[in-house]
């Protein structure tokens, strides 16, 4: 349950951060809240050579609306998300994600870049930021790049970032009138991972669903949006009948696997359940409700 | 490579060489001989490694020391004022907060977090507050009273 040796670098710049990342190479890791990173290597899953802490870069850890978007730095800790009234009041997606991940002690820790970077189909953040269309901002050293969140994540554990380049930036876009979102999850106890768990982000326009997108968390081996439940609604009134078919679609597209939280069957069951729960949520939200 | 590092642990200043892979739990237990903090799950479930680090409630297991060097620690054995006991651990005496008190350190430095970021909570606050705690002992309604206690006691001017 100790880890593995290695070296440690603090730097106090991205751009010192990012050459020693060209530096060190493939056996390098970036440590920020350390939360998944550090009982990876206590149980020897993970055994980098080298760690470049980014804690002590200060520009990285704002909150702040900008040029229609909601821009969190990569270091910005769940208890930031869950404190701030901004997000409380107009991004209710993102809050309700924030009080439901690990438990409060983990959150003052764990950072909303950690949670994206590490892959993790059984993290809350990438279900919610697929529903949110976010974009990454990653740096390296061939300069910034946006990355559109439906090509972060590419396969288990694994995202899109290249060799050197470093997560700086999640970039939500400002909900506009008649939007609303919630996630649900259902976990065993806090603190784990969920079960299943669903993230919605709507637009409501005279009675119509104008735009929605769907994440899901933990049904499948890479972060996944539900695209056909997506279809199923995309331009209704979200009446009973297109709820269930919505429900249904999400229910045969997610691919869980069987494992101590619950066979296939229930987990799609689950999904189910929570798609209909959190587009209702959804959609009081958008109609003013809190 | 071993790094030499700086660490206030409870008003007191400590300078120490040590490998990068020392965990905080390790550092403050092992190498100075503070033992009030506990090792419960070693996985960052259980809290009973709870410290503050910078202010903030943090499992020492799941944080290398090396991360605290020119930083701030508070450990249970911080808490007191000299002979006289902070109103958490008061709190845990008169309500009966611990049996077998393997939790109660984490469990109190997590109570502070609390009570630092909401002064007066509620009772489902608490619950929430200590989520990260467990306890296999009391069914937690004593640590609940415990806590309140506390809150009451210090009535908004800081735990």
């Amino acid at each position: 349950m100790i880890p593995g040796s290695f070296d440690y670098h603090v730097p106090a710049t991205l751009d010192e951060a990012i050459a020693l990342m060209v530096k060190l190479g493939d056996g390098a890791k970036i440590l920020a809240g350390g939360q998944s990173l550090i009982p990876a290597m206590r149980f020897r899953l993970a055994a980098p050579d080298n760690l470049v802490d980014i804690n002590r870069i200060p520009e990285l850890s704002k909150i702040e609306e900008r040029g229609g978007f909601l821009v969190l730095g990569a270091l910005v800790r769940e208890h930031q998300l869950d404190e701030s009234s901004l997000i409380a009041s107009s991004y209710p997606l993102l809050h309700d994600t924030s009080r439901v991940i690990a438990d409060p002690i983990v959150r003052n820790q764990a950072t909303v870049g950690g949670n994206l970077a590490h892959a993790d189909p059984a993290n809350d953040h990438p279900a919610t930021m697929l529903a949110y269309d976010a974009q990454v901002v990653a740096r390296g050293p061939q300069g910034t790049r946006t990355i559109p969140i439906d090509d972060f994540f590419v396969g288990l554990f694994e995202n899109s970032l290249a060799p050197g380049e470093i997560l700086t930036e999640i970039r939500i876009p400002k909900p506009g009138a008649g939007a609303g979102g919630a996630y649900m999850k259902i976990e065993r106890k806090v603190g784990d991972y969920a079960v299943a768990a669903v993230a919605v982000q709507l637009t409501l326009t005279a009675g119509k669903i104008a735009a929605i997108r769907i994440g899901l968390t933990n049904v499948a081996a890479v972060p996944m949006r539900a695209t056909q439940a997506e279809r199923a609604l995309q331009g209704k009134a979200p009446d009973d009948a297109a709820l269930t078919a919505a429900a249904n679609a999400a229910a045969a597209e997610c691919d869980p696997s069987e494992d101590l939280r619950g066979s296939v069957d229930y987990k799609r069951d689950l999904v189910r359940v929570l798609l209909k729960r959190s587009v209702n949520k959804a959609l009081a939200r958008a109609g003013g409700a809190k | 490579m071993k790094k030499l590092i700086t660490v206030t642990v409870n008003g007191e200043s400590y300078t120490r060489e040590i490998e990068p892979r020392m965990l905080l739990v390790h550092f403050i237990r092992e190498d100075l001989g503070l033992t009030g903090t506990h090792i419960g799950c070693d996985t960052s479930s259980c809290g009973a490694c709870t410290v503050s680090v910078n202010g903030l409630a943090t499992k020492s297991c799941t944080y290398f020391a090396v991360q605290a060097d020119k930083g701030k620690v508070e450990t249970i054995e911080g808490l007191a004022d000299g002979a006289g006991l902070h109103p958490l651990q008061q709190g845990f005496w008169e309500k009966h907060g611990l049996q077998c008190g393997y939790c109660t350190p984490g469990m109190i430095m997590s109570a502070r977090d609390l009570l630092r970021k909401k002064p007066h909570p509620t009772e489902s606050e608490i619950r929430w507050g200590i989520s990260g705690n467990l306890c296999r002992c009391t069914g937690y309604n004593k640590i609940v009273e415990a806590i309140q206690f506390a809150a009451d006691k210090l009535d908004g001017k800081g735990a």
